[in-house]
């Protein structure tokens, strides 16, 4: 067994010695950052900023992780956080969509599972936040950008959950787009995010399975129940296909993020990817996709499907959506009714300290 | 909390993009880092951040928050404000000192192949 420098540092076989003495330690001790933490990212330092570029292209070209406090371009670490804000405030706007079943769910046992799947949604919103505050964004300012609508959240949870059957189709298809788009995600440049995604994809395939299960347990039953996963299926297929983003001709951003390895895979690679995982999904369920032009294509050994409606994506991201107002709303809520319980806990917190520091 | 635990948690948890804007008041519970031990045996990991009002909450979050599937038998959380860190670059000369000193590991010596159990 060599030594821990197996990868970067040297071994017995690099470098000169004994030659070469080793530097004085004080020399040696980073760049203070004043006003930062020791953990958050900092703003880099202006000197040498052609060297320190070059440093972060080759990290990322030898494809290593950029960590919280290594020096990186301004638009990156604005990418950056725009593309995990929008995560996470899509997890946490994705509760309301079926937490508005927990109470209605029925039997104990969906209802306990519908429980776990909404908390573990807040829980990746939280590890979300938690990696995007390593770039210096302030969690507080987040959910007001979000409760005032300046920073946006994935589309599809502006779609109305009419029956249980939605339920099923959420953990299917929308759960299922989402690993789709996330698995390759465990491997973006910027460290803590990846990290996050990888803790997330290993929960997401809980809410994928709980669904289908969850809709083949429906097909079981009886017609109207075969009908009520139909009708969901038919809704849900489109905004499912939509979360992938608008087509890679219309994403400007793509190309820059998959230099910055922030993307793995364009939108449209990714979509194709669910259609083709999808397809067999739906007839061992039993259901239709609501596409007369979906169809296997041999030559392209993949499904063709069908135009997406874009102005219907546009519409929707733009504030149009069926349920857009109604969820801003209940974020705002609770965000706001919740003031005095974080302004009470942080008074107690207050107060056990300063009793504790009296009696010492 | 006093003021100057207030303004040190500020300065961790951000200069963010947007910090200026809007009247709102900021989140006044501290960001904790938090450290699990997924089992006996293994040694504490960091696996992320959270804000707490204080410890004892820090503690309470970090459990529902990272342990929701059996994933540590124990937790650490400890005020982000009070970790100090080196420098991140790995070029970073701080680590000089270690790089020129191969004798610390074990092929820097050669022993014939005749020797056995080494």
């Amino acid at each position: 067994m060599t030594g821990p420098g197996a990868e970067s540092g040297p071994g017995p076989q690099v470098g000169p010695w004994p030659e070469t003495g080793a530097r004085p330690l004080q020399e040696g001790i980073g760049p203070v950052q004043p006003g930062l933490g020791a953990l958050t990212s900092g703003t880099g330092v202006a000197a040498d900023a052609g060297g320190l570029e070059q440093h972060f292209e080759e990290t990322i070209a030898r494809d290593r992780r950029i960590e919280p406090r290594d020096w990186m371009p301004d638009a990156y670490r604005k990418t950056m956080i725009r593309q995990i804000a929008q995560h996470a405030h899509s997890e946490i706007i994705g509760m309301q969509p079926e937490g508005n079943w927990v109470t209605r769910a029925p039997s104990l046992r969906r209802k306990a599972i519908l429980l776990a799947k909404v908390q573990d949604e807040a829980g990746h919103g939280l590890y979300l936040y938690s990696a995007v505050e390593t770039l210096g964004a302030d969690r507080a300012d987040l959910t007001d950008r979000l409760i005032t609508g300046r920073q946006k959240y994935s589309s599809i949870f502006n779609y109305p959950t009419l029956t249980f059957a939605d339920v099923g189709v959420i953990g299917w298809l929308v759960d299922g787009a989402a690993i789709c788009n996330q698995v390759p995600l465990c491997r973006s440049s910027y460290g803590p995010y990846a990290r996050a995604m990888i803790r997330i994809c290993k929960e997401e395939s809980f809410h994928q399975r709980q669904g289908y299960e969850l809709l083949m347990t429906m097909m079981r039953g009886t017609s109207a129940q075969r009908e009520m996963v139909q009708d969901a299926t038919n809704r849900w297929w489109w905004p499912s296909l939509m979360m992938f983003g608008p087509p890679d001709g219309q994403s400007p951003n793509t190309e820059q993020s998959m230099r910055w390895r922030i993307k793995r895979h364009t939108n449209d690679d990714l979509r194709q990817r669910f259609v083709d995982m999808t397809v067999p999904q739906a007839e061992a369920l039993g259901v239709t996709l609501p596409d007369p032009e979906l169809r296997w294509n041999a030559e392209r050994d993949h499904y063709d499907f069908g135009e997406i409606d874009w102005s219907e994506f546009k519409r929707v991201i733009g504030g149009n959506g069926p349920c857009n107002a109604q969820r801003i709303a209940a974020r705002r809520a609770a965000h706001e009714g919740g003031a005095w319980v974080r302004e009470a806990a942080a008074a107690h917190a207050a107060k056990v300290a300063a009793r504790a520091e009296a009696a010492a | 909390m006093s003021s100057s635990d207030m303004s040190r948690d500020m300065s961790t948890t951000g200069m963010g993009a947007g910090s200026d804007v809007s009247g709102e008041p900021r989140s006044n519970w501290p960001l904790f880092e938090v450290f699990l031990r997924s089992k006996r045996g293994l040694n504490h990991v960091h696996v992320g951040s959270l804000h707490a009002a204080d410890a004892t909450m820090a503690l309470h979050h970090a459990r529902d928050l990272y342990t929701r599937r059996n994933e540590g038998v124990s937790i650490w959380v400890v005020k982000a404000a009070d970790i100090t860190a080196s420098s991140p670059d790995e070029k970073d000369p701080f680590f000089a000192p270690s790089g020129d000193k191969v004798y610390r590991h074990p092929t820097f010596y050669e022993i014939p192949q005749s020797v056995p159990h080494i």
